[in-house]
């Protein structure tokens, strides 16, 4: 009876699905490495380029190199998008596409572990893809604290909250033109999240819409994390990229339930 | 083993099993045949503890599948209509990786996909991705996978729907060899010739209900007569046929393209028809079939 525990959000037999995947993409190792590359890329030429035009930037009361702002966004969006390619094209095609969910469910799994099993994958995933960063950023010279290793269980965090929401949105596609929409939500949230200037310099009604962003709270809890500026509002964040991810799962194990087996 | 009462699946309105009961007992081979869309697939995941029933009772292995579906699960293997393989693993990789989902350990796992490699005549294909196999080898793999928690039963959706008669014939042998290990098997099937072969005991299933119920040869004698003569006329004669021919059979049955007269003695009642004067464009006379069965209860054909 122990593997009845928590019937909404799955069971231990979920770490099967993350075998699974593992033995699906072993042999793939150039997607692993080029979801590695993506984010560097970004602070490379953003953290390097940019740097020496904008100069210096508050956060918290202290004035920071634009590189050592803007890498704590890069990072939480790296955990965005790493988390679309994992909860919302690789297990639509599952779902959808290849039918790997029904075989798996004349076993033991259920649902749920269905479910639980590839936030598993995409966390680990997203847990080395964050880790490689922010050893890139301690290298580039773009972490002013060692508080910077916080920004790790941070990170995987984030990737919880934008995991689990998009297996619940992935459930929503139809087809692949329906990707287009993801791509329209991705976007303005990625470029409009204080991910590259902090969000004071919109207007006061406009910031706040912003700040429910989930990508906003991650940047932001990152940024504090790395320049080890906490402050309470820092708990609030996290409760609330947890929450995101347990409302995500709970949905998802609902949609896949009545997809998978109505 | 298994037995429901009054087993209901409604998808919305729609009611896809309108109250069946039927119980399998172990060491049993149980059929379920019917069209396209009677409702057997339907049946057969609330058979195998995947889909709730939306009504009535249900009890496999002497559990309720709502309680226990891991356990049950772990019980059973099953063999859907659609492979539903794992396209980028290997061969072997499918049914160890299946066996994970069991929690079997690895070791043992090994062995076990070497022995049932060798069952499904896959042994030299091993290594191969599955996409590069053909439709039987397919299928086998789907049934050497279901095999790996050595399920007490085993369910087949279709088992030969799509294949040449040769791999069908192999794929017989082997659920024959099966049966005869002692696993409780579950067939549904469009196919009387399948039914008759495999099956101790079947239902007859029609528009989400349960027509008749029995062993094959029990039912033929049970709904038709002993012997069938299929008679073709020239185009479009057909219909007028059946009051011209009803005199010569104990019951008569058109069909486009062909009239069916069920008799006792096929010959005999092929020669009144010749004297009568009646010159059809061919004559065939062969035993009564579950095909004829279906017919008879239902009013169609099983393979449109």
């Amino acid at each position: 009876m122990a593997t009845r525990v928590l019937p909404t959000f799955g069971s231990r037999r979920s770490v099967h699905i993350f075998e699974r995947n593992f033995y699906a993409y072993r042999s793939q190792w150039l997607m692993f490495v080029s979801g590695f590359f993506e984010p560097l890329f970004y602070l490379l030429s953003i953290g390097i380029g940019l740097n020496h035009l904008v100069g210096e930037v508050p956060v918290g009361g202290r004035l920071v190199s634009y590189a050592t702002f803007v890498a704590p966004g890069m990072l939480a969006t790296s955990a965005m998008n790493g988390a679309v390619i994992d909860s919302i094209f690789n297990p639509f095609f599952r779902l959808k596409i290849s039918h790997t969910y029904d075989a798996v469910l004349s076993t033991p799994l259920d649902v749920t572990d269905v479910a639980l099993g590839e936030v598993w994958w995409a966390l680990s995933r997203a847990a080395l893809y964050a880790a490689s960063f922010i050893v890139c950023m301690v290298l580039l010279g773009d972490a002013t604290s060692w508080w910077v290793v916080l920004c790790w269980p941070g990170a995987l965090l984030a990737s919880l909250a934008f995991t689990c929401v998009g297996l619940a949105g992935c459930t929503y596609v139809r087809s692949w033109q329906d990707f287009d929409v993801v791509t329209l939500v991705q976007l303005p949230l990625f470029l409009f999240s204080g991910t590259f200037f902090p969000i004071t310099l919109y207007p006061r009604w406009l910031g706040a819409i912003v700040s429910v962003s989930p990508l906003y709270q991650a940047a932001a809890l990152l940024r504090g994390l790395a320049t080890g500026q906490f402050d309470l509002l820092m708990l609030g964040r996290a409760g609330y990229l947890v929450a995101l991810g347990l409302a995500g799962l709970w949905l998802a194990a609902r949609r896949f339930r009545a997809i998978l087996t109505p | 083993m298994l037995e429901a009462r009054g087993l209901v699946k409604r998808f919305g309105a729609f009611e896809a099993v309108r109250g069946v009961d039927f119980a399998i007992a172990r060491g049993e081979s149980f059929g379920f045949l019917g069209p396209n869309g009677a409702g057997k697939t339907s049946t057969m995941r609330m058979a195998s503890a995947v889909s709730r029933p939306s009504a009535g009772s249900l009890s496999i292995f002497g559990l309720d599948p709502r309680e226990h579906g891991p356990e049950i699960r772990g019980r059973i293997g099953v063999v859907p209509q659609d492979d539903s393989l794992e396209l980028e693993l290997s061969v072997r990789l499918n049914i160890e990786m299946y066996g994970r989902y069991f929690d079997l350990p690895r070791r043992v796992l090994r062995e076990r996909a070497d022995e049932l490699l060798e069952f499904a005549r896959l042994s030299e294909r091993a290594d191969s991705k599955v996409d590069d196999l053909s439709g039987g080898m397919k299928r086998r793999l789907t049934i050497a996978r279901a095999l790996v928690n050595r399920p007490e039963l085993l369910i087949l959706d279709e088992p030969t729907t799509g294949l040449d008669p040769q791999a069908r014939h192999l794929l017989w042998e082997r659920l024959y060899r099966l049966k005869r290990e002692g696993v409780t098997l579950i067939i549904t099937t469009h196919y009387m010739d399948e039914a008759e072969q495999l099956c101790d005991r079947l239902v007859v299933m029609d528009n989400g209900t349960i027509v008749a119920e029995g062993a094959p040869r029990e039912l033929i004698e049970r709904h038709s007569s002993r012997e069938v003569v299929e008679l073709r006329f020239g185009t479009d004669a057909h219909e007028q046929m059946h009051d011209v021919l009803a005199p010569y059979a104990e019951r008569v049955e058109v069909l486009p393209d062909r009239v069916l007269l069920y008799v006792h003695d096929g010959d005999d009642a092929l020669r009144a028809v010749h004297g009568a004067g009646l010159v059809p464009v061919s004559a065939l006379v062969r035993r009564s079939s579950l095909e004829d069965v279906f017919l008879r209860l239902t009013g169609r054909t099983l393979v449109d």
